[in-house]
């Protein structure tokens, strides 16, 4: 199995241990798809991580645009600029630099 | 990172491609571990005599399923399919011709159950089961998305989607399962929803829809999780709590509840309508996911039993969940617990009904009023989605599953026109993500199997201008979603069905204090007259 920076990661490139997860490891990863991490990734990055915190899987995409709008102004409560910010997808993309399992099922 | 290739042309017909040898070979997609093997029965790894067991399982496979012992013997090479699978219009590989295929399988078949395949093989093309044969297996039985295409223009009726069925049966029975589609079942099975969504989460994303709605409406549109008693259960495919576009279609089921002011529900139990048992052929899984539908539907005493939009439930629900549940009827004698719930369930309704012809069947008797120039910036156009076109029917009537999702989207938008005939109904292309399809590691064939759809669809983007594509699948909104783009159109064209309604229904506001008081002065006017 591969690793990034010592940490086992999956074939997708997930962390196959969440408690692996280091802001280090986010920056790698990014670094992997021709992302430089801004403050606005860590904006997300950082929500996603706080609501696995409490629910125990990521947020619904119109739940996590929302609450991005709420938090830092409603031109960014759009998948738009979710999307803008990693282009494979906030919900797989994101999670993946967020430490949290791939979302599954038909989405 | 994925391999490089090109994403397919469309051209102004299709044509039948020259076959390239070769074009899709590959791995397949990520295997399934023990982790996800485990749970569902299956060896984690391939097992040492994995020849045997899989002689064994399709002996066992084809004594249980007479079908597919039909289906095996039954074809004669006439070629009828061979240009008819998405799949190879796409990638020109000639073994995902149907025929060429099936036979991966049938060839084997051939020489452990025939006695001219046992005695003289290579006369009739019986082959081993060896290494190359299982990895050819495993390649091009998930470049099958068991859309039954083929299936309709066979003039033996060869159903293609029990043979790939039966091969990823015997493949998981060897040790050798698919990543994407046994870890979702994995969830499926314990928590309840391919997602693996747990209940404090889906009542919180259930909320935040509710806030929104009466944001933007002002109306206190309800979804309701759990509540006993509730006339009727839906059951809905989780992506429709999850992602895009889906999320709107449940905003358009809300809407529709709210104003026949039904009471209905969701449940935590089982907030699941696919139910991937049925792509990996595995019937006692398929009934594990159904189980829970029908303790959901007993525990929260519920007389109807609704299905949202999505293709391969509503294929599990109305031809399967009978027999596997007994919603409905057919339930055996001895199975106490599906004669309750026939028992319980209102057989004024259907059961099961699919969401599509609940709302069409409020538009007939003119309980829904919509503005339908809501939609008029759209120019819509409507795919059908397989398993809904080729395996069910809606409403009772010849090719109601055609017609239903049809008068509802005329009903509600001004625009609407199909896209070439050969194409869609009983004909309709895949959108290329089915069958245990749409994950990541898969997107060559996803995108490949998409050309004959897209070319379809660009063909009324040039003569009508078509901007919207609407389907009643989850899977195909997802798939869609995905990739438009990759054939210049955009991404945000998909639609759910209830989203539409969504937009043009005209939702009964709530009274406000002026309206109240305006009654109030009416009727003392009255009593002094």
């Amino acid at each position: 199995m591969a690793d990034i920076l010592g940490a086992e990661v999956d074939e997708e490139g997930f962390l196959v241990d969440l408690k692996d997860w280091t802001k280090e490891i986010a920056v790698e990863m990014a670094k992997g798809d021709d992302i430089d991490l801004s403050e606005e990734h860590w904006d997300v990055i950082n929500f996603l991580r706080d609501y696995f915190e409490e629910y125990q899987i990521a947020p619904a995409v119109r739940v996590l645009t929302k609450a991005i709008g709420k938090q830092f102004g409603k031109e960014k409560g759009n998948s738009k600029y979710l999307y803008s910010l990693f282009p494979y997808g906030p919900g797989k993309q994101g999670c993946r630099f967020a430490g949290l399992p791939k979302p599954t099922g038909c989405i | 990172m994925a391999k490089e290739f090109d994403i397919p042309k469309l051209p102004t017909y299709l044509e039948i491609p020259e076959i390239n040898e070769g074009a899709m070979e590959g791995k397949g997609p990520f295997k399934s571990s023990k982790e996800f093997q485990t749970p569902l029965g299956f060896p984690g790894e391939k097992v040492d005599n994995w020849q045997e067991v899989a002689i064994n399982k399709m002996g066992e496979l084809k004594s249980k399923y007479r079908s597919v012992q039909v289906f095996l013997d039954a074809c004669v090479k006439c070629g009828a399919c061979t240009d008819k699978c998405h799949y190879f219009l796409g990638s020109s590989d000639p073994k995902n011709m149907p025929v060429a295929r099936q036979d991966l399988f049938r060839s084997v078949y051939r020489r452990h159950f025939t006695f001219a395949g046992k005695y003289f093989p290579k006369l009739v093309g019986a082959k081993e089961l060896d290494d190359e044969m299982l990895d050819d297996w495993y390649n091009y039985f998930h470049q099958c998305s068991q859309c039954r295409r083929c299936s309709v223009f066979c003039p033996y009726g060869i159903d293609t989607a029990e043979i790939s069925m039966a091969a990823r049966e015997v493949l998981d029975a060897v040790g050798v399962g698919q990543k994407y589609c046994n870890q979702i079942l994995g969830k499926a099975i314990t928590i309840g929803n391919n997602l693996g969504l747990p209940e404090p989460a889906l009542r919180d994303t259930l909320l935040d829809l509710e806030e929104e709605i009466e944001e933007e409406t002002g109306v206190a549109v309800k979804y309701p999780l759990d509540v006993k008693g509730a006339e009727i259960l839906l059951i809905t495919p989780s992506a429709d709590f999850f992602a895009e576009p889906h999320i709107d279609g449940l905003i358009g089921y809300g809407k529709v509840f709210h104003q026949d002011g039904v009471s209905w529900t969701m449940s935590s139990y089982a907030a699941e309508g696919a139910n991937f048992g049925m792509f990996i052929g595995s019937y006692d899984i398929m009934r594990k996911a159904a189980l829970r539908i029908r303790k959901a539907a007993l525990d929260l005493e519920v007389s109807r039993v609704m299905v949202g939009e999505c293709g391969h439930a509503w294929r599990v629900a109305y031809s399967f969940w009978n027999t596997l549940t007994g919603v409905g009827a057919g339930a055996s004698a001895t199975d106490e617990f599906a004669q309750k719930l026939q028992n319980q369930l209102d057989s004024r309704y259907p059961q099961p009904q699919h969401i599509i012809e609940y709302t069409h069947d409020l538009i007939q008797r003119g309980k829904l009023d919509f503005d339908k120039s809501a939609n008029d910036d759209r120019t819509v156009t409507f795919h059908d989605s397989c398993n809904v076109a080729r395996a069910t029917n809606m409403g009772g009537i010849p090719n109601g599953q055609f017609i239903l999702p049809r008068e509802v989207i005329k009903a509600v938008c001004n625009n609407f026109v199909d896209m070439e005939r050969g194409t869609i109904m009983e004909s309709t292309f895949c959108c290329g993500g089915g069958g245990g399809l749409l994950t990541d590691d898969l997107m060559e064939i996803r995108i490949k199997g998409a050309m004959p759809r897209m070319q379809a669809l660009k063909e009324v983007e040039k003569s009508d201008a078509v901007d919207t594509l609407v389907a009643i699948c989850a899977i195909c909104k997802s798939q869609f979603s995905k990739v438009l783009p990759k054939f210049d159109f955009d991404p945000y064209m998909i639609v759910s069905a209830h989203q539409l309604v969504s937009e043009a229904i005209i939702m009964d506001k709530p009274q406000t204090d002026d309206s109240q008081a305006e009654v109030a002065k009416e009727a003392e006017t009255e009593k002094v007259d």
